[in-house]
């Protein structure tokens, strides 16, 4: 990246040489894993233009925005909505990070056993290599799982800008009551931050901006249940986790664009891939950029990724909110009769997430399922046990992988996921 | 034709060729840091038609040979339901894997499971423990069977149950006895990743380098009780899945 950024990275305070080594190494993998893909759509260079500026562009708009007092909220969950962000003409940033960097300094608050997505955000502000976190006016802590909630203690003291937003464990009506009650703290904040109050007209137009943007990604997922799919299961996710961080006009825009490309190839049957690859959907924690470490080792076999079910995923943007309502207070119970309905692990019980998988496996004519968990996240580990028993009994083949963001383990996960393929099969 | 196949494992390379379904070629050496260099010594005078390679080492042999790889998981499951059709799940147990693969009857790899990121309870883990108790490899099984009771083993942390071990002899505890009791929390270990893929009909089959140890046999036996089958040569299921993969083709 150029030089014209680094006197803006300065002036956010960002360790400058440490930051290069960050970039050039993300820069570097993006082109192996990446940009060594062949028959990539061309549409595709949209995203490929996104992750070249990752440092660039995007944050010099979000400082351009807080010059015309635009706020910028970052958050760690599927659970912040950013319809409240975008109703008080904020800006909404993913602040879930992927690289096994800074975690020296990470374990100096945190114990080794703590999963390497929030050891990973930990990195990046100790180290100072994050512009969007220190671009950030608030940002919001959720208390989901027991790592979160007590790095956020920590996390407390190393920002000044935190704020927590409680989140109910069960899908019940008092469970529904504190999300409603936290929602509407959140928009108070949010009003109060920004010094703008919330319409309802403003809200409707919000609620509409990220449904379309939903609707565009579930517009690209249905594609690839194609055979052969339309679009790699790596650059499936990238997009999905760029989801999190582009401005959302633009970025539905240049998603819609690829699926009209993609449903244009279709149509000529131009899709230039094997179509006796195994199919795979991937369950599970969520991958957060720059890490593309288990696709990438499982589309250099014989086998394609046809989805996601995490919450950088399908999980994240199942479902709109529906946007008929006259009042703020009406639309905010649409938005929570939304998120209400999301079947993350931090719920008990939350046996609906295995018919979501199940259906997934359908929807996408999927071969099997590899579940993804992160070392030390709980929540997601003690639910995979009870998903394979229950799909291996309904013949669906499923790979438990236990693992984390470091390099270590690459050889075992390659075998492990061969003879999976290798069973899959047959 | 000659068929070959070679499990590049990380503490043995294994090679075994195969003539009219029969083993002509039957060789094993230590992988050492250049597991390459002790392939091309095996390989050395030896005529085949077609390689598959195997085990970890798999991908850096077929780049330099040019062959195609299986992964040991389906490589051992071909090997030994070939010898043994009435198998339904192995347990293989090598240098730094443990396996427990679920085959189905008609000899297709059904469930499987790998210890995940822990040494413990693998070759190395009997190595290092059978060092610390100054006993021979070979010998360690029956160092652990001629004990009468076990001197019983917390940790499951291969560095940590070594400092566990020492502190056990300088405590005056009996050789043989902190022995048995490293063999028993192995087999625990074991139990725990059979439970979940085996299966009540069909033979149990335990092949890698631990199948060698008496001891953990024994106890595998009593826990499950039902037999363990020790096929002979229970390192080279790898190499000759592989090499029978070559046939498939």
């Amino acid at each position: 990246m150029s030089e014209q950024y680094r006197s803006m990275w300065a002036a956010l305070g960002l360790d400058l040489e440490t930051h290069d080594t960050l970039l050039t190494a993300v820069g570097e993998q993006y082109q192996s894993i990446f940009l060594s893909q062949k028959n990539r759509p061309k549409k595709m260079n949209y995203f490929d233009f996104v992750i070249s500026e990752i440092h660039g562009l995007r944050i010099k708009e979000l400082i351009d925005a807080q010059t015309e007092r635009r706020k910028i909220i970052g958050s760690f969950c599927v659970f912040v909505p950013e319809e409240l962000i975008l109703a008080v003409d904020g800006i909404s940033i993913g602040l879930c990070a992927g690289a096994e960097f800074g975690f020296d300094e990470a374990e100096k608050y945190l114990p080794r056993n703590t999963c390497s997505l929030i050891k990973s955000f930990f990195g990046f502000k100790l180290k100072k290599v994050c512009p969007y976190m220190e671009s950030c006016d608030l940002i919001v802590g959720e208390a989901t799982c027991d790592g979160k909630k007590k790095a956020y203690e920590i996390f407390d003291t190393l920002t000044d800008n935190l704020y927590i937003m409680d989140m109910p464990q069960r899908k019940t009506d008092e469970g529904r009551q504190l999300l409603f009650y936290e929602y509407s703290k959140l928009l108070t904040t949010l009003e109060e931050l920004s010094g703008k109050k919330i319409t309802a007209v403003k809200l409707k137009e919000s609620i509409e901006i990220v449904n379309k943007k939903r609707q565009a990604v579930t517009r690209l997922n249905k594609l690839r249940a194609e055979n052969p799919s339309p679009i790699s299961g790596l650059d499936a996710l990238l997009i999905q986790q760029i989801y999190f961080y582009d401005d959302p006009i633009r970025y539905t825009d240049s998603v819609n664009a690829l699926c009209d490309e993609l449903e244009e190839k279709i149509k000529e049957n131009k899709i230039n891939e094997s179509s006796e690859k195994v199919r795979l959907l991937l369950s599970g924690c969520p991958m957060a950029i720059p890490n593309w470490k288990l696709p990438s080792i499982i589309e250099k076999g014989d086998a394609v990724i046809v989805g996601e079910e995490s919450c950088i995923g399908e999980r994240g943007i199942r479902n709109l909110v529906e946007s008929l309502g006259e009042t703020v207070e009406e639309l905010l119970h649409n938005v929570v009769d939304r998120y209400f309905k999301i079947n993350c692990a931090i719920f008990t019980p939350n046996t609906a997430r295995l018919d979501d998988i199940r259906n997934m496996v359908n929807k996408y004519n999927a071969d099997g399922v590899i579940h993804y968990n992160l070392q030390f996240c709980q929540p997601y580990q003690i639910e995979s046990g009870v998903i394979e028993n229950k799909l291996e009994a309904e013949l669906i083949p499923v790979l438990r992988l236990d693992t984390d963001y470091s390099m270590e383990d690459v050889g075992q996960i390659q075998t492990r996921i061969e003879a999976f393929v290798e069973r899959v099969k047959g | 034709m000659l068929y070959a196949g070679i499990d590049i494992g990380s503490r043995t390379v294994k090679l075994i060729v195969l003539e009219n379904e029969k083993i002509i070629v039957n060789r094993k050496a230590e992988t050492s840091f250049d597991p390459l260099a002790i392939a091309k010594e095996l390989l050395n005078g030896v005529n085949y038609n077609k390689i598959i390679a195997t085990g970890y080492g798999r991908h850096l042999f077929s780049k330099n040979y040019n062959c195609e790889v299986v992964s040991e998981i389906k490589a051992f499951g071909i090997g030994v339901h070939s010898l043994y059709p009435e198998c339904s799940t192995i347990l293989d147990i090598g240098g730094q894997d443990i396996k427990a693969i679920n085959l189905l009857p008609n000899g297709k790899m059904g469930k499987f499971e790998m210890n995940d990121k822990c040494s413990a309870g693998t070759g190395r883990f009997l190595e290092i423990m059978a060092m610390a108790l100054g006993s021979k490899l070979d010998e360690f099984g029956n160092l652990a069977l001629s004990a009468e009771t076990p001197e019983h083993i917390n940790s499951m942390c291969t560095v940590f149950a070594e400092s566990e071990v020492i502190s056990l002899l300088s405590r005056g505890a009996k050789r043989e006895e902190v022995a048995l009791g490293i063999h028993q929390a192995v087999v625990s270990r074991y139990l725990l990743m059979l439970q979940r893929v085996l299966v009540t009909t069909g033979e149990l089959i335990f092949v890698g380098g631990v199948a060698l140890n008496n001891a953990v046999v024994r106890l595998l036996e009593e826990k499950l009780r039902r037999k363990v089958i020790i096929p002979e040569i229970p390192q080279m299921y790898g190499a000759l899945g592989s090499a029978l993969c070559t046939i498939r083709k």
